[in-house]
């Protein structure tokens, strides 16, 4: 059964507070059982608690099943960029190399490359994927767009990324600042950005430090 | 500095290789069952994690008397289906290999222990009792218990304390972690409960963070946050460190650790010099408030920024928004509560709150964080040691009288109240404490200065831990004897908001491992003063505990084991019967306090709140700085706190490989002003060094902690543990210790410490 149209899932960077649950659920799906499809790091510790979460934005056009010479990504028609099938995969790493998100893992023990399939055992039954459904600061989040305008009236979803002249659209969106007037996140445009390094805390001392 | 000394054959912290490789901590993975996709689980049980005192709801999956997994419970309303990390693992605490399945006794083995029957080693627990209390009264035998056992154990542990043992030195581990909140609670409010629930933040046009780390401790606590922020609020967090909380908030007063009262009195100062002030309220429901507007008056934006070391210009921020706000949530944890002056610093939050009138409302909330995970009702029914069931004082005639009435003993056979955690262990370190029955507690890695803890337990004559692992504390005892996992047993527990909710048993104790109220239960047997300690089921003891609070603060009366699941819990108080004219509680009991025209046994019917004119407090809070300041000697602040991945001592985390993973080791954060002078880069090991021991760990360069601060994590033991350098001085109040301010210095190790080529990260 294919996952109902209505829940899209929504990404919140700005809300994750890095505690890994979503990693650690993602570990107790039964098809890669110990192992997480999601990545989830520190931008730049030093500077800040800043974290992000990596899931698969399950493209609607996937350069990963593009690339794939053997064929073996198929996305189904709800959208869902599945997991490259056992039999066909031929673990060259086209896939790990061409997805603009750095989603793919190959692995090597089990020569196969594995993603995100949305958790497709739950969502095509109506459930949660794991990760959305424990986040605990709702940084991944799974419902409906109404449900969300009507929780996050400043965010808006966007689902367009601009890397460089490509343009990539997806089922997973990004949530923006309502205000924001672009239509897609410029990707590549961040990679030249500084890294945060705000240096807060020096603003709001009242005294000289040591 | 204090040289420990260590009985011969106790374990050198850090060092007991051998007694480690035997009991562990050893990191669990999934394997076997846990990984086999053929075979679905036969039973999901709905339940609640056994960590934190958000109490998540989950549901447990079961195969052949092992918990395969987690599945999320979607319909309880509390989190919907969110868990942290600790919650999404905490299955592979069960089934682990380290359990203790058997009794053990101290010995002459490699390991310092040899196992030992079920039987034979309750009989010589008794033996050793009877012998203690008799050669040196009563009171030279105490009890330790912990705020993460269910409502019903701990309500034994209390009567089992006052009424089979007699002794006044019980307390529990909650002396750690809820008193300095609970003591100013009863003081201002006459009530020690989270006012409000949880939905109440929702709606509120400020949310004030004090001194919690909620990403990390609370993290469920985080959504509330972030979608009353998207529905207009301004978070505004007070912590010595940016806290992914933090990160993001609307205004941030890093205040410099110990001065929380400082900066309260200084809000309240520009709260009534602007009069942002709910007068009707003020007039109406409380008393004190002429006192307290003197006291502030010296509280300057000026002075205030001078001691906390917050920009004037913040300050004046946050009392304006403070100040102005319709709605509004306050809520602290253990940062403003681990201090010396810790009630202080709560009262101080208290008065901001009162002043402005915004409580027992919608919208409209005051409440502390609760740490563990029966942190609630764990501090209520009589494990600490001036306490009888139902919140009732064991130094009150009438307390007494009735608690004796419910047990059938004479109120002249209850003893006095005891003395605190601490005093218990300064007490067996001068030898007038002889013999020690320790549960759920594991002051060895969890109590300040605990080189002198471990000197305490090597004293003793005689030492019992009832643990499901060999924690580092049940290292130092005679006897250890298996009890029970969360989920081994069932029960209730009070969470949070201050609703009662049902633990429910997934699978059975292993081997010689019993419920821990059975274990109690056959040792009273084994002491031949059976009489109060025949219960069959925990719901027995729930029964009997409903009647003990019964007419108490604390009224459990109308609550049933069935009403709880009919409605997904019940908030106390709930009392069965109310005087005429007074409605009875709605099925999920009363949800918020102070609401007004609320009736309750104190005020009856004079005011919302617990007094008996129904009016709350307004108290005096002089600013005091910490008991050790930094000097010369020792001029950094150190600040001591908790991780998302491992839960207080790390005796069940530091077992679940998955999040030892994430959180292998302690490291001490540095900001980098403080690593230049101090010649220190990401990843050296450091030596951090107070007057009473001194750790070396790795360090963490990060900008997101004050300069003249640094944060080092509790959860682990031995040479790892921070707290062989935090100080023991107490709250002369509610007695919790000094962990969030002592003076340390730090300096780059030479080489590496000895630990980390013998030792597992975790161990």
């Amino acid at each position: 059964m294919p996952v109902p149209e209505k829940n899209e899932f929504f990404v919140d960077p700005g809300r994750c507070i890095g505690c890994q649950s979503c990693v650690q659920a993602c570990t107790e799906c039964d098809t890669h059982k110990g192992q997480s499809m999601i990545q989830l790091d520190f931008i730049d510790r030093s500077a800040s608690t800043q974290t992000v979460p990596i899931v698969c934005m399950h493209c609607d056009s996937p350069t990963c099943a593009e690339v794939c010479p053997a064929d073996a990504i198929k996305r189904t028609e709800d959208g869902i960029v599945q997991t490259a099938r056992k039999p066909r995969c031929i673990a060259c790493n086209n896939c790990v190399l061409a997805c603009p998100f750095g989603v793919p893992k190959m692995n090597t023990g089990m020569n196969l490359m594995m993603k995100c399939d949305m958790c497709y055992d739950r969502t095509s039954i109506g459930l949660k994927p794991m990760c959305a459904s424990v986040c605990p600061s709702q940084a991944l989040a799974f419902g409906t767009r109404e449900e969300m305008a009507r929780l996050r009236p400043n965010a808006q979803p966007l689902n367009t990324f601009r890397f460089g002249n490509q343009l990539i659209r997806t089922k997973v969106n990004v949530m923006a600042p309502r205000t924001s007037s672009e239509d897609h996140v410029d990707v590549t445009a961040a990679m030249y950005e500084p890294a945060i390094g705000h240096d807060v805390l020096d603003d709001v001392f009242a005294e000289e430090q040591p | 500095m204090k040289q420990p000394t260590h009985a011969p054959g106790l374990p050198v912290p850090g060092l007991d290789v051998e007694t480690i490789r035997e009991f562990g901590p050893h990191r669990a993975y999934a394997s076997e069952l846990r990984v086999d996709t053929g075979s679905e689980p036969e039973n999901h049980v709905k339940t609640h994690c056994c960590f934190c005192g958000q109490q998540c709801g989950l549901k447990l999956k079961v195969r052949d008397n092992t918990v395969v997994g987690v599945e999320p419970w979607y319909e309880f309303p509390f989190n919907r289906g969110m868990l942290c990390p600790k919650g999404v693992k905490r299955y592979l605490q069960q089934a682990h290999p380290d359990r203790l399945v058997s009794a053990y006794e101290r010995a002459d083995t490699s390991s310092g222990f040899r196992k030992l029957g079920y039987e034979e080693a309750v009989a010589r627990v008794a033996r050793a009792i009877e012998r203690i209390q008799s050669e040196h009264g009563r009171d030279a035998f105490a009890v330790l218990s912990g705020a993460s056992l269910t409502t019903e154990k701990t309500y034994l542990m209390g009567k089992f304390a006052h009424m089979c043992l007699r002794t006044a030195n019980i307390d529990y581990n909650g002396r750690l972690c809820m008193v300095s909140a609970a003591a100013g609670n009863k003081k201002a409010f006459g009530i020690d409960r989270a006012a409000n629930p949880w939905s109440d933040i929702l709606g509120a046009e400020v949310v004030l963070v004090a001194g919690a780390n909620v990403a990390e401790c609370a993290p469920i606590t985080t959504n509330y946050i972030w979608q009353a922020r998207e529905q207009g609020a301004k978070v505004i967090v007070v912590d010595p460190r940016i806290t992914p909380l933090a990160r993001t908030c609307d205004l941030f007063l890093p205040v410099k650790p110990g001065r929380d009262t400082a900066l309260f009195n200084g809000i309240l100062h520009l709260m009534i010099e602007n009069d942002w002030l709910d007068h009707d309220f003020i007039e109406s429901s409380t008393v004190g408030f002429d006192k307290v507007a003197a006291e502030v008056k010296a509280w300057t934006p000026r002075r205030t920024a001078q001691v906390t070391g917050i920009a004037e210009k913040s300050i004046r921020q946050a009392a304006e928004w403070w100040g102005q706000a319709k709605t509004s949530f306050l809520m602290h944890a253990r940062g403003i509560e681990h201090h010396s002056h810790g009630v202080q610093n709560v009262l101080s939050t208290i008065n901001v709150v009162l002043a402005s009138g915004r409580i027992g409302r919608k919208g409209c909330g005051y409440a502390t964080i609760t740490g563990q995970a029966n942190g609630q009702g764990g501090r209520e029914h009589g494990q600490k040691c001036d306490q009888l069931p139902g919140g009732r004082d064991l130094g009150n005639p009438e307390h007494r009288a009735y608690v004796a009435g419910v047990w059938g003993m004479s109120p002249d056979d209850l003893p006095q109240p005891g003395v605190d955690a601490y005093e218990i262990m300064r007490k067996a370190h001068s030898g007038e404490i002889k013999g020690l029955l320790s549960i759920c507690f594991n002051p060895v890695v969890s109590l300040p200065d605990n080189n002198f803890v471990r000197e305490a337990l090597s004293r003793l004559d005689f030492f019992v831990a009832i643990d499901f692992f060999m924690s580092e504390t049940a290292r130092y005892a005679d006897v250890v004897l298996p009890g029970s996992l969360q989920e081994e047993d069932e029960g209730t527990v009070t969470q949070v908001e201050g609703r009662i909710i049902r633990i429910q048993k997934a699978v059975t104790p292993p081997g010689d491992a019993r419920a821990d109220w059975k274990i109690i239960q056959d040792i009273a047997q084994a002491l031949g003063r059976p009489q109060g300690f025949a219960f069959e089921s925990a719901r027995q003891i729930f029964d009997e505990l409903r009647v003990a609070s019964r007419g108490g603060v604390s009224d459990y009366s109308g609550v049933t084991y069935e009403r709880i699941e009919e409605n997904f819990g019940v908030f106390w108080p709930c009392p069965d019967q109310t005087p005429e004219g007074v409605p009875p509680p709605a099925p999920e009991g009363t949800v918020r306090l102070f609401e007004p025209g609320s009736w309750n046994p104190v005020a009856k019917g004079n005011g919302p709140f617990y007094f008996p004119d129904g009016r709350a407090r307004f108290l005096v809070t002089p600013y005091q700085p910490p008991a050790e300041d930094i000097d010369a000697d020792y001029p950094i602040i150190l600040t001591t706190g908790r991780v998302v991945s491992h839960f207080l001592s790390g005796n069940q985390t530091r077992r679940i490989g998955p999040l030892v993973d994430h959180a292998p080791e302690p490291k001490c954060e540095l900001h980098p002003r403080l690593a230049n002078k101090l010649g220190i880069v990401e990843g050296d090991w450091v030596t951090v060094e107070s007057r009473r021991g001194t750790c070396t760990i790795k360090a963490t360069v990060v900008s997101t902690i004050r300069p003249d601060t640094v944060f080092v994590p509790y959860h682990w033991g031995g040479r790892k543990s921070a707290n062989q350098l935090t100080i023991s001085a107490q709250d002369p109040i509610s007695k919790i210790p000094e962990y969030k301010v002592c003076a340390v210095r730090v300096r780059k190790a030479e080489t590496a410490p000895k630990y980390a080529s013998a030792l597992e990260a975790q161990q």
